[in-house]
């Protein structure tokens, strides 16, 4: 039989449909594959039992004619989500062994469509960093080779420190590693400020950030929650696709979810472009941008405009504002929602003389060093004294950066064209050194997204010279994240999918 | 603008978070680093802009006022580190 794991979602639904093979079978062919990458870290928990407990349920399902549209498909679930009676902790020392007694919307919904759960994927501590490195689980490996590395390399950095691999990117490093690995269908993820988007890049694998309110944030533990949003990670656009449709949708327990039928996303697919206006914003040459990401957006615009749509040039003047803003509104609201970690109700407690030394102690013994950062950050803009001079400049701001978008849609575009990230991954413990700032830099072309809400979706566009895969980001109106769909199979299509090797076993 | 680690030790126990004297030094300049970064919006005029407070127009939805959940203190204590009946367990706080 064919590697079932090397499938796409797509395939695996139409050889399940066609009875070519089983949920179970399907199954059990990603958790062998699990098991002999663990040392990748993608997983921080597999669940082996549940998973062929639900494979058997989805088989039974089919047999009965109930088959739903993600029906015996394996998948892994960000340990952001909360899973019901399954560990969740947002892979923070802080939630311990939370386990939670509820299951997130999101999730839920993905089950209801006959979904099969492999596992908890890493991601940065409270979905706050770049590169998977924050996780209290350790660092999760890139399955693509770093250059001029070969496979025994690879394997004996593996087997002693990581270091000189490459990270996944972050914070859904965990997500992106399992789907370029094959070791899921495809993830779950977030998107706060990149989070989805530059892990695909950075792996060669599809991801999407929909529009804010577009999926329910019901269950997923909250970072920023004006920017927070959950997405698909996929290795197609047709998975992604798939997967969008079945976790959006209007939740009367999220305020912030929007009442709006979803479409099926799938149908967007070969949907002509023709006609389309594709905007190139200018703000986006930054300096100092690598040749061969200057390439791969000229590439991708010829390859939109090969298929009849329309390339002009745009202004969004404020974009430079946006990851200064970003680092003002992200940790205020973080500190805000973060504060309910005080090891009263759950998770992790450390015993102080009273109850304040005991908020201390636990939170000084339960957050990483970036969370508690960000926390004391988003303290101080929000402090008496400073409110104004910060976070209510910040909103303003984020005000004028939506207004950028607003006027250049309003204008006729459809959707705008950019590089995903200023680079192909680097190495774990590379910026270790380096100062925060240097590692926020990685978010510079998909911040502005999350601060106007709109969709966002990253594929991969090419390679560099050494092979490592490149994104591209294409960000649309508010809600219509099927245009996105249309546009990204004409790129895919054409630059076709960067596949990583496997050499871990 | 940037703090000194006095005002760093203040924001750390506003922030209830323990940071030993050693390490007040370390986040002093990481936070400076991320002070200097977010400067650059002093330049932006945002003379009448309004601060933006919802980046989706929605408006909110009302509910009827009736209890929808609850019952099931098991469930909201079971994973509390300490815990009496249904009771969260807390160290003395009133005299």
């Amino acid at each position: 039989m064919t590697d079932l794991t090397a499938l796409t979602l797509d395939e695996a639904r139409q050889g399940l449909a066609k009875g070519d093979f089983t949920a179970l079978e399907l199954t059990e062919a990603h958790l062998a594959a699990m098991e002999a990458a663990a040392a990748l870290n993608a997983y921080v928990l597999d669940t082996p039992d549940r998973a062929r407990a639900m494979a058997r349920e989805s088989d039974a399902r089919r047999k009965r004619g109930e088959a739903g549209r993600l029906e015996g498909i394996p998948l892994g679930v960000k340990d952001l989500f909360a899973t019901e009676g399954t560990r969740t902790t947002a892979c923070s020392r802080i939630l311990g062994d939370f386990v939670p007694p509820y299951e997130s919307t999101v999730t839920r919904q993905l089950w209801q469509q006959g979904a099969v759960m492999l596992g908890k994927l890493n991601n940065d501590e409270f979905a706050m960093g770049s590169s998977n490195e924050t996780s209290a689980f350790g660092p999760v490996v890139n399955p693509f080779l770093p250059p001029n590395w070969d496979a025994a390399k690879a394997r004996a950095a593996l087997a002693a420190d990581r270091k000189g691999l490459l990270v996944p990117g972050g914070s859904s490093g965990g997500s992106a590693a399992a789907v370029a690995a094959n070791l899921c269908l495809g993830a779950t993820a977030t998107d706060t400020g990149g989070s989805i988007r530059q892990p695909a890049a950075f792996t060669g694998t599809v991801g999407i950030k929909p529009t804010y309110g577009r999926c329910s944030r019901w269950g997923i533990v909250a970072f920023a929650s004006s920017l927070d949003q959950a997405g698909p990670i996929a290795k197609t656009v047709r998975d992604a696709a798939a997967l969008l449709t079945a976790m959006a949708g209007h939740d009367p327990k999220d305020s912030t979810s929007v009442d709006l039928p979803v479409p099926d996303f799938e149908a967007a697919l070969g949907r002509s472009v023709a006609g389309k206006v594709i905007g190139i914003p200018r703000e986006y040459r930054v300096e100092g941008m690598p040749a061969e990401i200057e390439a791969l957006w000229r590439k991708g615009a010829e390859m939109l405009k090969a298929a009849g749509a329309r390339i002009v040039d745009v202004s969004l003047p404020h974009t430079k504002y946006a990851l200064p803003a970003y680092y003002i509104v992200a940790p205020a609201e973080a500190s805000s929602n973060l504060a309910r970690y005080d090891g009263v109700r759950y998770g992790l407690r450390v015993k102080g003389r009273d109850i304040v030394e005991m908020y201390e102690k636990t939170r000084a013994a339960g957050f990483g060093r970036e969370v508690k950062r960000r926390i004391l950050i988003g303290t101080y803009v929000l402090s008496a004294g400073y409110y104004d001079a910060y976070y209510l400049r910040a909103q303003k701001i984020r005000t004028l950066i939506k207004r950028d978008f607003e006027t250049v849609y309003a204008e006729g575009v459809d959707a705008i064209l950019t590089p995903a990230t200023p680079s192909a991954a680097f190495g774990i413990a590379e910026k270790a050194e380096a100062d925060p700032v240097e590692m926020y830099l990685n978010d510079i072309f998909t911040v502005t997204v999350n601060m106007a809400g709109l969709p966002g979706l990253a594929l991969p566009g090419g390679t560099d010279p050494s092979g490592l895969p490149l994104g591209l980001q294409l960000i649309g109106r508010p809600f219509d994240e099927e245009t996105l769909f249309s546009l990204a199979g004409v790129i895919e299509d054409q630059a076709g999918r960067v596949r990583a090797p496997r050499w871990w076993a | 603008m940037s703090v000194d680690v006095a005002t760093v030790r203040r924001i750390a126990r506003l922030a209830r978070i323990e940071v030993p004297e050693a390490e007040l030094e370390g986040f002093r300049g990481e936070i400076n680093a991320i002070l200097g970064f977010v400067e650059q919006l002093g330049e932006v005029d945002v003379d009448g802009v309004e601060p933006m407070t919802s980046v989706m127009p929605m408006a909110l939805r009302m509910r009827a006022d009736a209890v929808t959940d609850g019952e099931q203190p098991a469930k909201v204590t079971a994973n509390a580190p300490e815990r009496e009946d249904s009771f969260f367990l807390v160290p003395k706080v009133v005299e």
